[in-house]
């Protein structure tokens, strides 16, 4: 039996959908000390005064940090993870290093910074304790508005950062400037991506216990090794007193994808302490003191024909980056190798600048960029058919790839420096069998008398495609361990997305044995020298095929072993049920935990001549460059002209991820994705008012979809293009399903008012925005 | 995320919790469902000294129909309403609105009286007691007296209510036989506070012209607000405000689409002899 393809229930189902995992909180080591902070109410203010006194005297408190406590002895983190890679010059990128402070030391730079840190017996202690200390300061002018951050004048949020653009990149493919001067028909229009976040169900939590001078760290990360290293940095220790690792998680989704200051103080206090401290994050610091996302606004213009086909996108737009952009590439420059989707447009131009604000950090979240390009560019071809009175299926159609051009070159950089070539086909296909799925004709035939009926019922389409396992590397080590198990040691960072299952499906199959016969560890830097996280639809790919390499690797390995042990050529023997056998005569074999004990150093080893001790083997594993999925997607919605509400009956959404190795975690992965997606077009927005201050600071006012709010999804799976660029032949999936849902849904809703023609180009799609664009449509 | 400290009382009887109440003074908060004491608490917006659970006054859950009235005692959860068929068949209205109150573990603990108490404008029980013109029975040491709905409500989480008081329970006069009304709300999720709500109570003449007319309207003032039942001026009679979720202009269209929905609805059903 082959395990690949098979929906197999997930290894983690159990522990994390039960709660019965050990996550941060649920860890009990004796005497452990708990922080809580006092945070920035100020989005830009000089600190004038910190008096700590009577937090310090009150109940369970046991020391109290602030920002010129821990000056020289804690670092700020400078993240330049993102500088530009060769291959990206063309992009003229400048990029400045994002600092990240650990405390405030004499300013506050936006709400919700830390300022001080309460160390006590309890939670409990400590936030009594945060509300005596008293802390004065002088507000200032903050910089909030992007565009106007940019400027001469406006108030400068790090000294090192010019004009506050922390980033900024061009590209210039054709001629868009004369693709656009020559053009027939022109439109120009200005579209929103409003500021959202991950919102993972569990927060971010930090536990440090530190024995002698090695300190071990438990944090909700996606990125051990990087926690890693800039603890030991920030703190000035040597990287090997520092293990970092990940415990069970209630996912990330881009938002655990940084370095923070809790996780670099959490681990110096209990260094000072000599105690093992924690600190777990409650909702209220989730939604103000970790990552947000998006927030871009985009300046567009397109030229086309009289029959739609579009000749140039010409697009410059600003990312309100927060006090920081750590992740320039994947936030911002993801939109240009994104941008034409699934289009041929041979003229594109494209200016960005990520600005920095006295606001929270801009993170990449689920999509990274690319729900922000898709929904600009499917608006633009939606607007083009508006204009033209076209059916914007047409539209789309006329513009698709042609198989006949694959692998179609776009003639720009990706990221990671190489160009970005699809390497899938089948667009116009796919985008024919959505429009089947969907019932498009039959909507078109039936829309007018429903309406009349007093039945505003819209379909919109959209279309992505998806670099997907980007690098640098990823690493695998596969072992044999004494009780005969295949052992995998990963460098990703699972958190929720079956991870365990899938690998071990693949190790299954290699080894002829059951995925419950596979261990699988991952998300800790005791583990591997090298590892990088989960995140970027990268895991399947990259540690899949770290994984599949040091499979091959043991296999030839233990062959070889089990060859000296049987007296055999490791050619005549096969792999198969925890044995290593002679084709054929099953009987004629050892087991692996014989071969275990074979490969142990030591008189008992049973190695061929030259091979080293040992039945492991590890792999790191460098991506040649991305691998591309691409997808369409269509949403059924009923629209109230009267108060704007939305109903989002239907999605229906086809793509290809390559190979699929788990159709269940798949189907789990894009259903999960097109929710999110669901909520960032209708519901979610992080709002900050004029003064700098967050005004949806709890679940009451941040608006997650929940299962009332999921419509009838329907899925398929085009497996037409496995990839050439892994050895497994997969492509990423994880970020596949948010991508589309903002255009496809603005689109259904214009097309359920067609006669108005309104225009949609600011998310969130609330009631009240609906309803304002049907005013100004006239309706 | 923790409460701040507090004293922890629970009285089994009402005359038990009214001692305590008239003891503690200024310092005390009733604990009913916890459905927005315990979220304010937790946030620190509410820091009582004292928290007078009154859960195991079983005396208090309770509600009956006494001929047209509807009598929902402290301690008779939302839930309870919403599983009555014979109270549901008795005013479509309530039928309406309770399964829009948040999701059903919500209804299972939250009270409707704590609703009532909390005064949230834009919830559905403080509109449906302005509609029907329900009365709060209170009790405190000083004794019992009555507060009519139209008086309960003073402003954003503001109510008649004085210290040391216990409301022991909440009196819905029936729309009568042959009226019918109707309950209606939007909302940005299920389950969420409503942008605005309205809810109405039409009663037929004998040659079936409209007799009488009542409309409440939620979430476009600071209190539910008792309307003139005709769409075209409740916007003269409300004062909404922005928010995060929408701006006054657009409650305002909102007051008049939802209260001409009401009516109507309301209407049609008295035609169908459906309350
Ligand atoms: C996620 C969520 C969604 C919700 N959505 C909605 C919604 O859509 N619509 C809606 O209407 N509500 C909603 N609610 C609120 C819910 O209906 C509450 O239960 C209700 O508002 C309060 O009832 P309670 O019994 O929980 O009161 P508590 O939370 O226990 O108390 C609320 C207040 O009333 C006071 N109080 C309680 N009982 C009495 C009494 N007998 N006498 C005097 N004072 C008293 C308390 O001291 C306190 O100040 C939601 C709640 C949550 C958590």
């Amino acid at each position: 039996m082959t395990w690949v393809g098979q929906r197999v229930a997930r290894k983690e189902d159990l522990p994390l959908v039960t709660g019965t995992g050990t996550y941060v909180p649920d860890f009990n080591l004796p005497g452990t000390l708990e922080v809580a902070f006092v945070r920035s109410p100020f989005a830009h203010a000089r600190i004038t005064s910190i008096d700590t006194a009577e937090a310090l005297a009150a109940e369970g408190v046991v020391a109290i940090f602030t920002g010129p406590d821990i000056r020289d002895k804690v670092h700020a983190l400078v993240l330049d993870q993102e500088a530009a890679p060769p291959g990206l010059e063309t992009a003229e990128p400048e990029i400045h290093p994002a600092t990240i402070e650990i405390l405030a030391d004499g300013e506050v730079r936006h709400v919700g910074q830390a300022v001080v840190a309460v160390v006590a017996d309890s939670r409990y202690h400590a936030e009594d304790a945060v509300d005596l200390v008293r802390i004065e300061y002088k507000e200032l002018p903050a910089a909030l508005d992007p565009e106007q951050a940019r400027l001469p004048g406006a108030p400068i949020v790090f000294d090192n950062v010019p004009n506050n653009v922390q980033a900024r990149y061009r590209i210039r493919v054709g001629d868009a400037a004369a693709a656009l001067d020559a053009a027939e028909h022109r439109l120009a229009m200005t579209i929103r991506s409003q500021r959202i976040m991950a919102a993972p169900m569990e927060t971010r939590g930090v536990l440090a216990s530190t024995v002698g001078e090695e300190t071990t760290v438990w944090s909700s990360t996606q990125i051990p090794w990087a926690v890693r290293n800039s603890i030991a940095g920030a703190i000035g220790v040597p990287q090997r007193q520092i293990r970092v690792q990940i415990a069970h998680m209630g996912g990330g989704f881009g938002q655990k994808v940084n370095v923070y200051p809790e996780e670099v103080l959490i681990t110096y206090i209990s260094r000072v302490l000599k105690c093992p401290v924690r600190w777990v994050e409650d909702r209220v610091e989730n939604m103000i003191a970790s990552g947000h996302a998006r927030d871009q606004l985009h300046h567009v213009e397109a030229a086309f024909d009289a029959e739609g086909h579009i000749t140039a996108v010409r697009d410059r737009f600003v990312l309100d980056s927060g006090v920081a952009c750590p992740y320039p590439l994947s936030s911002a420059y993801n939109v240009a190798s994104h941008f034409r989707s699934m289009y041929r447009i041979p003229n594109f131009a494209i200016d960005a600048e990520c600005v920095l604000t006295h606001k929270m950090f801009n993170l990449p979240y689920r999509g990274a960029g690319r729900p922000e390009a898709a929904f600009v560019m499917d608006r633009v071809i939606n607007a083009v058919a508006q204009e033209l009175s076209l059916d914007p299926a047409d539209v789309i159609r006329r513009n698709l790839i042609p198989d006949e051009e694959q692998p179609y070159r776009m003639r720009m950089p990706y990221r990671d420096g190489h160009e970005v070539v699809y390497d899938a086909s089948g667009f116009p296909a796919a985008f024919d069998r959505l429009l089947e799925l969907i019932g498009y004709e039959e909507h078109r035939r039936t829309q007018a008398q429903l309406r009349a009926q007093g039945v505003h019922r819209g379909i919109g389409l959209g279309t992505y495609v998806e670099g997907t396992g980007v690098g640098p590397f990823e690493s695998g080590q596969l072992q044999v361990d004494s009780q005969g198990h295949v052992v995998i040691y990963s460098g990703c960072a699972p958190h929720g997305q079956g991870l365990d299952t899938t690998m071990s499906q693949v190790v299954a199959d290699a080894f002829g044995i059951t995925p419950a016969d596979v261990v699988f560890r991952a998300g800790d830097t005791a583990l591997l020298p090298y590892g990088v996280g989960t995140f970027a639809s990268r895991s399947v790919v990259t540690a899949g095929a770290a994984i599949i390499e040091s499979s091959n690797r043991l296999l030839t390995r233990i062959k070889a072993i089990a060859g000296e042990m049987l007296e055999m050529a490791p050619e005549d023997l096969e792999v198969g049920g925890g044995r290593v056998s002679v084709h054929g005569v099953p009987s004629r074999g050892v087991s692996f935990k014989e071969v275990y004990r074979a490969a142990s150093p030591g008189p008992g080893a049973r190695l061929p001549e030259g091979m080293d001790a040992g039945a492991a083997e590890s792999f790191y594993w460098v991506p040649p460059t991305v691998t591309w999925g691409f997808g369409v997607v269509g949403a059924v919605v009923d629209v109230d002209p009267e108060t704007g509400v939305v109903d989002v009956k239907k999605l229906v959404m086809l793509h290809d991820c390559g190979r699929v190795i788990n159709p269940l975690i798949v189907e789990g992965q894009i259903e999960g994705g097109l929710v999110q997606g669901i909520g960032a077009t209708l519901y979610e927005h992080v709002v900050y008012d004029e003064s700098g201050q967050p005004r949806a600071t709890t679940f009451l006012d941040y608006l997650l979809p929940t299962s009332a709010e999921v419509p009838e999804i329907v899925q398929e799976h085009l497996e037409g293009t496995p990839s050439d660029r892994n050895p497994l032949g997969v492509k990423g999936v994880g970020e596949s399903g948010p991508i589309s849902p903002p255009a496809a849904i603005a689109n259904a809703i214009i097309d359920a008012l067609s006669p108005l023609k309104i225009q949609l180009n600011e998310l969130p799609l609330s009631p009240a925005t609906v309803a304002a664009a049907i005013e100004r449509a006239g309706g | 995320m923790k409460p701040a400290q507090f004293e922890y009382h629970a009285p089994t009887d009402v005359g038990e919790a009214v001692r305590l109440l008239s003891a503690l003074g200024e310092n005390a908060r009733l604990l009913a469902g916890g459905q927005s004491l315990m979220p304010m608490l937790n946030l620190r917006l509410a820091r009582p000294e004292a928290i007078v659970d009154i859960n195991r006054i079983a005396a208090l859950a309770y509600h009956r129909l006494e001929d047209e009235t509807l009598v929902i005692g402290a301690l008779c959860r939302q839930r309870d309403i919403e599983r009555d068929q014979e109270v549901l068949a008795r005013c479509a209205a309530i039928a309406d609105a309770v399964p829009l109150i948040g999701h059903i573990g919500i209804r299972n603990r939250g009270t409707v009286v704590g609703s009532l108490a909390h005064a949230d404008p834009a919830a559905e029980w403080p509109v449906l007691a302005v509609l029907l013109d329900a009365t709060l029975e209170v009790e405190s040491a000083a004794g019992r007296r009555s507060i009519a709905a139209k008086d309960f409500f003073k402003g954003l989480f503001a109510t008649d209510l004085r210290a040391g008081e216990l409301v022991v329970e909440a009196r819905f006069p029936l729309p009568p036989e042959g009226a019918g009304s109707a309950f209606i709300e939007v909302a940005r999720r299920h389950g969420d506070f409503a942008l605005g709500a309205a809810a109405a109570v039409v009663e037929l003449a004998a040659d079936g012209s409209v007799a009488a007319a009542r409309l409440a309207l939620g979430g476009f003032d600071s209190v539910p607000v008792r309307a003139t039942p005709d769409p075209a001026v409740v916007a003269t009679e409300v004062h909404p405000v922005d928010d995060v979720h929408a701006p006054a202009a657009y409650r305002s269209k909102l007051a008049e689409t939802l209260a001409r929905r009401a009516l109507e609805l309301a209407e049609q059903r008295a035609r169908k002899a459906d309350r």
